[in-house]
């Protein structure tokens, strides 16, 4: 059988309802015409340059790399982008090409609210109307996101269904693009969904690991021996992965949430834990019963409690070029700790999924190796709930 | 024969969630749709995730799946009372289901039981390669969708289109509208430029005169959250309920003519 549209090796697709079809058809062709136009990428750049002050910095971590004895530690920091994470990179590309399609409305799912808050602020910038579905438990974990949102003028809108997380987002915006199409981008935030949004994302996306390899060049003259990123859906590490898929000497190694562990039920390690299915329009990797019903997963992170994963992540692993490890929330929660006291860097409780990793390799590791790390984004949104996980009575209202 | 259904004018087609609020009800009310002039009816396999359906749909989903259902329980639900239900049976589930079963299992399976044919709303044209080819395999008809937005597109999948094609009336996911504003009739126009295969249209339809309208520019009407309710609200009390509902659907759909050309 001929090689189908979007797909990565057996995975991906377009498994969504006929209604919606034409729109990802829409939506790939304007992708298309306008990916290589030199006015749409002038303009994107500028936004990225200006607006959500890119490049980001690839920062040395000196305390932490003495004080592991190992590898030398090095931090992308997207925590440092405007509005707090990776999100922006899509979603300005996104709102642009939305823009340029004529559309005049964006809807967006949230899990931690990252991409709620970023899709906002594009929507802000560009005078489009927003509305973000957010998991009511989400809602609940993620207050001062939620806040965020309203702020910059985006509805948000609670999803009780299922279990009020961010699937339950993903399942109903989808459900609001088949009620409105003509105004209406559904923005999705991450590497997954029907084609072409995992490709779309990850172009986008990808300007994380183009600049990895440029300034570890300039400052090690060197590639790095691993990338490190934490994985949900898969946009932070597809971008911090992309450019170094050839490089073959580069490990690539992103980290899933493990929750309480991969051995219980309350985990969202899709790779370590998960089968082959079909759900929100792709095929991938999914966590599921043995009828197919897809499981309710838990993770402390309300970003990476996602019971799928992006098709070219699952290609990835089937293939050995990535590795796909659990990381609990145990160890989450220290390497969050840890990083704000080592190096005064509070990490979004995702990102410090990766940080955990390399907490436990870069000692086994020579001292002239080189770890990456990308911090997708920064923490203060989860201070309450971690001081809560520790037991301090911090409320937010 | 699915056609079968559609040979003595136009067809009401009830859909019903297997298993909410348990398999016996399910029983009772296929039971009493069929007794109540229904003329295909589609049962419905739970789904943790039905991202096509509203909110009346999605609840069902949730009571059955809480109450245990599974898709073998299913299955041996429909070898029970296959024998009593004289009309065409389809199944209507999300490809997850079927996919982990195992597409050939599945439908190997549910063939033997009888059911004629499956609709899979997340399946669309580009993908229905794997589970039409073992739909054809096993005898059984994987029917397809057409929606408002299809335009162009129309002609390829009413010319492959197998059983009858479920044309969607409208934008949006499953559950009841005041009104159904699409102009279906160049839908169906191209569709029968296209295909003999007969079509019926469904999404929020939920009274006899929506029924009626949609049954005469169309061969059938489908009706599902309008029933869901019925069984939400009644429970295990619902199946006389339905079967007053489906009489009154039935009625209507059947007294329908072709308007005069």
């Amino acid at each position: 059988m001929a090689e189908k549209k979007g797909r990565y090796g057996n995975h991906g697709g377009q498994y969504i309802p006929e209604t919606l079809m034409n729109a990802v058809i829409e939506l790939e062709e304007a992708y298309m015409r306008f990916k290589d136009d030199p006015g749409f990428k002038e303009e994107l750049f500028v936004l990225l340059k200006e607006y959500a002050g890119r490049p980001s910095g690839l920062y040395f971590a000196k305390k932490m790399t003495e004080d592991l004895k190992g590898a030398k530690i090095y931090l992308k920091r997207e925590d440092l982008n405007h509005t707090g994470s990776h999100k922006i990179n899509n979603v300005l590309g996104q709102a642009l090409l939305a823009k340029k399609m004529g559309k005049t409305r964006l809807i967006a799912e949230t899990g931690a609210g990252q991409h709620g808050v970023a899709t906002a602020t594009a929507a802000a910038l560009m005078g489009m109307e927003c509305v973000v579905f957010m998991g009511v438990e989400d809602t609940e974990r993620q207050k001062l996101n939620v806040y965020r949102m309203r702020l910059l003028g985006a509805e948000v809108i609670p999803v009780k269904t299922g279990t009020g997380t961010l699937k339950d987002a993903v399942s109903e915006a989808m459900r609001e693009w088949t009620r409105r199409i003509d105004d209406t981008h559904y923005c999705l935030g991450s590497v997954m969904g029907p084609h072409p949004f995992p490709m779309i994302v990850r172009d986008f996306q990808a300007v994380i690991s183009r600049e990895i390899k440029e300034e570890i060049l300039k400052k090690e003259g060197r590639l790095p021996d691993a990338v490190i990123a934490c994985v949900g859906g898969g946009s932070n590490a597809m971008g911090s992965f992309y450019d170094f898929i050839g490089d073959e000497t580069v490990k690539l190694i992103g980290c899933e949430a493990a929750g309480r562990g991969i051995e219980g039920f309350e985990t969202a390690a899709t790779i370590n834990t998960g089968r082959m299915g079909i759900f929100h329009g792709m095929k991938s990797y999914f966590c599921q019963d043995e009828f197919g019903q897809i499981a309710p997963v838990y993770s402390i992170s309300a970003g990476l409690d996602y019971p799928g994963i992006g098709p070219e992540h699952a290609y990835l692993h089937d293939i050995g070029r990535a590795e796909y490890v659990p990381v609990t929330d145990d160890e989450a929660v220290n390497a969050f700790e840890y990083l704000s006291r080592t190096e005064g860097i509070i990490p979004a409780i995702e990102s410090a999924h990766a940080v955990a990793h390399a907490m436990k390799i870069a000692p086994e590791m020579d001292k002239d190796s080189i770890i990456v790390i990308t911090v997708s984004g920064r923490g203060d949104k989860d201070c309450a709930a971690i001081a809560r996980y520790r037991g301090e009575d911090l409320r937010e209202e | 024969m699915i056609k079968s259904a559609f040979e003595k004018g136009k067809a009401f087609i009830p859909f019903i969630t297997c298993g909410d609020p348990d398999t016996e009800t399910t029983e009772k009310i296929l039971k009493e749709a069929y007794l109540n002039g229904a003329d295909l009816i589609e049962l419905g396999i739970p789904f943790s995730d039905p991202t096509a359906e509203g909110p009346v749909i999605q609840s069902a989903n949730t009571r059955a799946l809480k109450n245990g259902v599974t898709t073998d329980g299913i299955f041996a639900m429909v070898e029970r009372i296959r024998g009593d239900i004289k009309i065409p049976l389809v199944f209507m589930t999300y490809a997850n289901v079927v996919y982990s079963y195992g597409a050939d299992r599945f439908t190997r399976r549910y063939a033997e039981t009888g059911i004629e044919g499956i609709i899979l709303p997340d399946v669309p044209f580009e993908e229905k390669g794997e589970f039409s080819s073992v739909c054809e395999k096993n005898g059984v008809d994987l029917i397809s969708l057409i929606a408002p937005t299809s335009k162009k597109r129309i002609s390829m999948i009413a010319g492959e289109a197998k059983g009858f094609i479920y044309v969607v009336s409208s934008l949006g996911v499953t559950g009841e509208r005041k009104s159904i504003d699409t102009d279906l009739k160049p839908i169906i126009d191209t569709i029968r430029e296209n295909t003999d295969v007969p079509c019926a249209v469904g999404f929020g339809i939920s009274n006899p005169e929506q029924a009626a309208g949609m049954a005469a520019i169309s061969d059938g009407a489908i009706v599902g959250s309008a029933i869901i309710k019925i069984i939400e609200k009644y429970g295990k009390d619902s199946p006389a309920h339905v079967g007053e509902f489906v009489k009154k659907m039935a009625d209507a759909v059947h007294g329908t003519k072709d308007p005069a050309a």
